[in-house]
């Protein structure tokens, strides 16, 4: 079902734009390519890589706002709140106000680092005193680096109006001009991101009993949690660094899937990949046709779309516990 | 004389302590801000022009602009810690606070059309804003209302709006010119640059109408946080005293919002840093309010003289500063203490 959804998805992606191209063509361009063709060219040089680095960062979004709840049970965490996008968005005004950079390729690096030390920065704290990194503690630490991040980011775009024409695009979550250039050199963090994490199933099932019984089934509890913590860093590091901070995305979609699966994660993480991916590429089509002839950044869309799809779900269900 | 009751006796002690403590902390910075500017001055000069003997310029600089701005700053933060300590009570989530859950997002969107499409500012924009954020706290009461506020549903769908709010404002900073955006997202952070004598009365009536309202409800918001049952047991209305609870909590915030902006990260902060003080599982809403006002007028002194020549948001420090406080209370907390249920 899932998989239909995305693969409709894809092709809509690959078909619609500033021209629309029929079905038949798009399929004809992928199976028997012509270099000679117009719409061939836009739709293997243009599209498919923006199709692509949909898939991608979408499928590392969804997983990640899954991991992102279970290992601090706390079902409105999410990589925003958890200090790890705004870490993400600092490094890349650090980079655009001293560095000179203007091109998402050029963000990646600082997105990824951003991402890396801000939660690196959140474990150290959430781990001092003998408890350990308590959900708790984890959950209010990252919102603690989380808002001295924002609040940097603020003191310098205000400072500087340049930075602020740059950011105030990125921060918003695009796809537009992100192809393989910018999903080529992380790719691999992103895909072993995305493998490693479709196996946290069982340990999450046992976090969420909490710690004492996962302790007392043989799990170690401090181990665990410092393996999942760092495979959220590379999913929501990666996907930052790609499109920017589209952070809503991971928060609603495990709870979507979550309405299906139950609370299983071993169900919750494999549906949640494809369904984000879904997500993302329909907005991102919604966002290239509402605004013809430009569009909109498809992190506006994915939240005017989704929530009230979200808060649809959240009402006909009862409250979606973990 | 039995152990809970020395509890809690022990207990009400630390909050009195922690509550004074803040309260005097934040009175003194109140002092040094009525000193502190182009013209510096001594306590006795800012006594005399507070009580009208001053010469003419020292009574126009303390009366006209320091006053309402200290004031302003005080009221500020004391009404978004208020608010933040009630929503993390009564919703029992640490993450939950009208920065999260679309009530300061609503004020954010009102704010910024205001700025952008309207061009207004002062007065007329505070109140845009306030009336913004009440719209936004009702919008999430209605869609969440079903037979009564369930508190994690009451939070996600207050996400969901607040998502919603976000992108609209973001939607609204990508369409205009680079300078109209730049003003945007000053009013945005939240500063007290405009705070004078008008916004700042609008925001000490209702503001000081709202914090008293609460402490009537003091009781109840105890109830409440012993859970729906107990509350039920002890002869609460639950669901109306919950009701009657948040309303007093979101009228707070979108005060404050529409006194200065959506000032960063205050109501989700102070509350915890209070919680941590007091060395209690739930944060009395009167010692949040005390550490929000030092917070606020703290982070305002700093934003205004910290770097010279350069007049930042408050918003830009509160942030700054009161997340490494908080990320210190965190790391040095030995023992383990229920930040909330999730």
């Amino acid at each position: 079902m899932l998989i239909v959804a995305l693969v409709a998805a894809s092709f809509l992606s690959l078909a619609v734009g500033s021209a629309d191209i029929s079905l038949e063509s798009v399929w004809r361009a992928i199976v028997a390519y012509d270099a000679a063709d117009p719409e061939h060219i836009a739709i293997i040089d243009k599209r498919l890589p923006r199709t692509v680095v949909g898939i991608a960062v979408g499928a590392a979004l969804g997983l990640a706002g899954a991991v992102a709840q279970g290992l601090t049970r706390n079902p409105i965490a999410d990589p925003g709140l958890l200090g790890i996008s705004p870490g993400a968005s600092l490094a890349v005004v650090v980079g655009i106000v001293a560095f000179g950079v203007t091109n998402p390729a050029g963000y990646l690096w600082f997105a990824f680092a951003g991402a890396c030390i801000a939660s690196a920065l959140v474990w150290f704290i959430a781990s001092r005193g003998r408890e350990g990194a308590t959900p708790v503690k984890l959950t209010l630490a990252g919102a603690a680096i989380g808002a001295a991040a924002t609040s940097l980011v603020s003191g310098l775009l205000i400072a500087r109006a340049e930075a602020l024409d740059t950011m105030r695009f990125w921060q918003v979550g695009a796809l537009a001009g992100r192809g393989f250039d910018v999903l080529g050199p992380i790719a691999p963090f992103l895909v072993a991101g995305v493998v490693a994490a479709l196996f946290l199933g069982r340990p999450l099932n046992l976090l969420a009993l909490g710690d004492d019984t996962a302790a007392g089934l043989g799990l170690n509890v401090g181990r665990t949690r410092l393996l999942v913590g760092a495979i959220l860093v590379v999913l929501v590091g990666t996907a930052t660094a790609v499109a920017g901070p589209i952070s809503f995305l991971a928060l609603v979609v495990p709870h979507a899937v979550r309405r299906f699966t139950g609370p299983d994660y071993r169900w919750i993480l494999p549906y949640s990949a494809p369904a984000a991916a879904a997500i993302l590429l329909f907005a991102d089509v919604v966002a290239r046709i509402v605004a013809r002839p430009s569009e909109l950044q498809v992190g506006i869309v994915v939240a005017v779309v989704g929530a009230p799809v979200f808060i649809a779900l959240i009402r006909r269900g009862r409250a979606a516990g973990l | 004389m039995s152990v809970t009751a020395t509890c809690r006796r022990n207990l009400r002690r630390r909050t009195m302590t922690v509550g004074l403590c803040m309260t005097t902390l934040a009175l003194a910075l109140f002092v040094v801000a009525l000193m502190l500017g182009q013209a510096g001055l001594t306590p006795t000069e800012v006594l005399e022009a507070l009580t009208g003997r001053g010469d003419r310029i020292t009574n126009f600089v303390v009366l006209q602009n320091r006053l309402p701005r200290a004031l302003a700053a005080v009221l500020v933060g004391g009404c978004l810690g208020a608010s933040g300590a009630v929503f993390q009570a009564v919703l029992r989530n640490p993450l939950a606070s009208p920065d999260i859950i679309g009530v300061t997002s609503a004020s954010g969107t009102a704010g910024v059309a205001g700025v952008l499409l309207l061009g207004i500012s002062g007065l007329p924009l505070t109140l845009l804003v306030a009336v913004g954020g009440v719209v936004g706290a009702a919008i999430v009461a209605g869609l969440t209302w079903n037979r009564g506020l369930v508190g994690m549903r009451l939070v996600l769908v207050g996400i969901g709006v607040a998502a919603v709010a976000t992108a609209l404002t973001s939607y609204l900073i990508t369409t205009v010119d680079s300078r109209d955006a730049a003003v945007a997202y000053t009013w945005l952070v939240g500063s007290l640059n405009g705070a004078g004598w008008p916004v700042v009365t609008v925001t000490a009536v209702v503001g000081i109408l709202a914090l008293v309202a609460l402490a009537l409800q003091a009781r109840g918001l105890r109830a409440l946080e012993l859970g729906d049952a107990t509350a039920a047991g002890l002869g609460f209305r639950v669901e109306r005293t919950r009701v009657l609870v948040l309303l007093t909590a979101v009228v707070l915030a979108a005060v404050a919002v529409g006194a200065a902006g959506p000032v960063g990260f205050v109501a989700l902060m102070a509350p915890q840093i209070a919680r941590r003080l007091v060395g209690h599982a739930s944060a009395s809403p009167a010692a949040a309010t005390a550490v929000g006002a030092a917070l606020v007028i703290g982070a305002d002194l700093i934003a205004q003289y910290a770097v010279s020549g350069v007049n930042l948001p408050v918003g830009v420090v509160t942030g700054a500063l009161g997340a490494p406080y908080l990320a210190w209370l965190l790391a040095r907390n030995d023992t383990n203490r229920p930040g909330g249920r999730s």
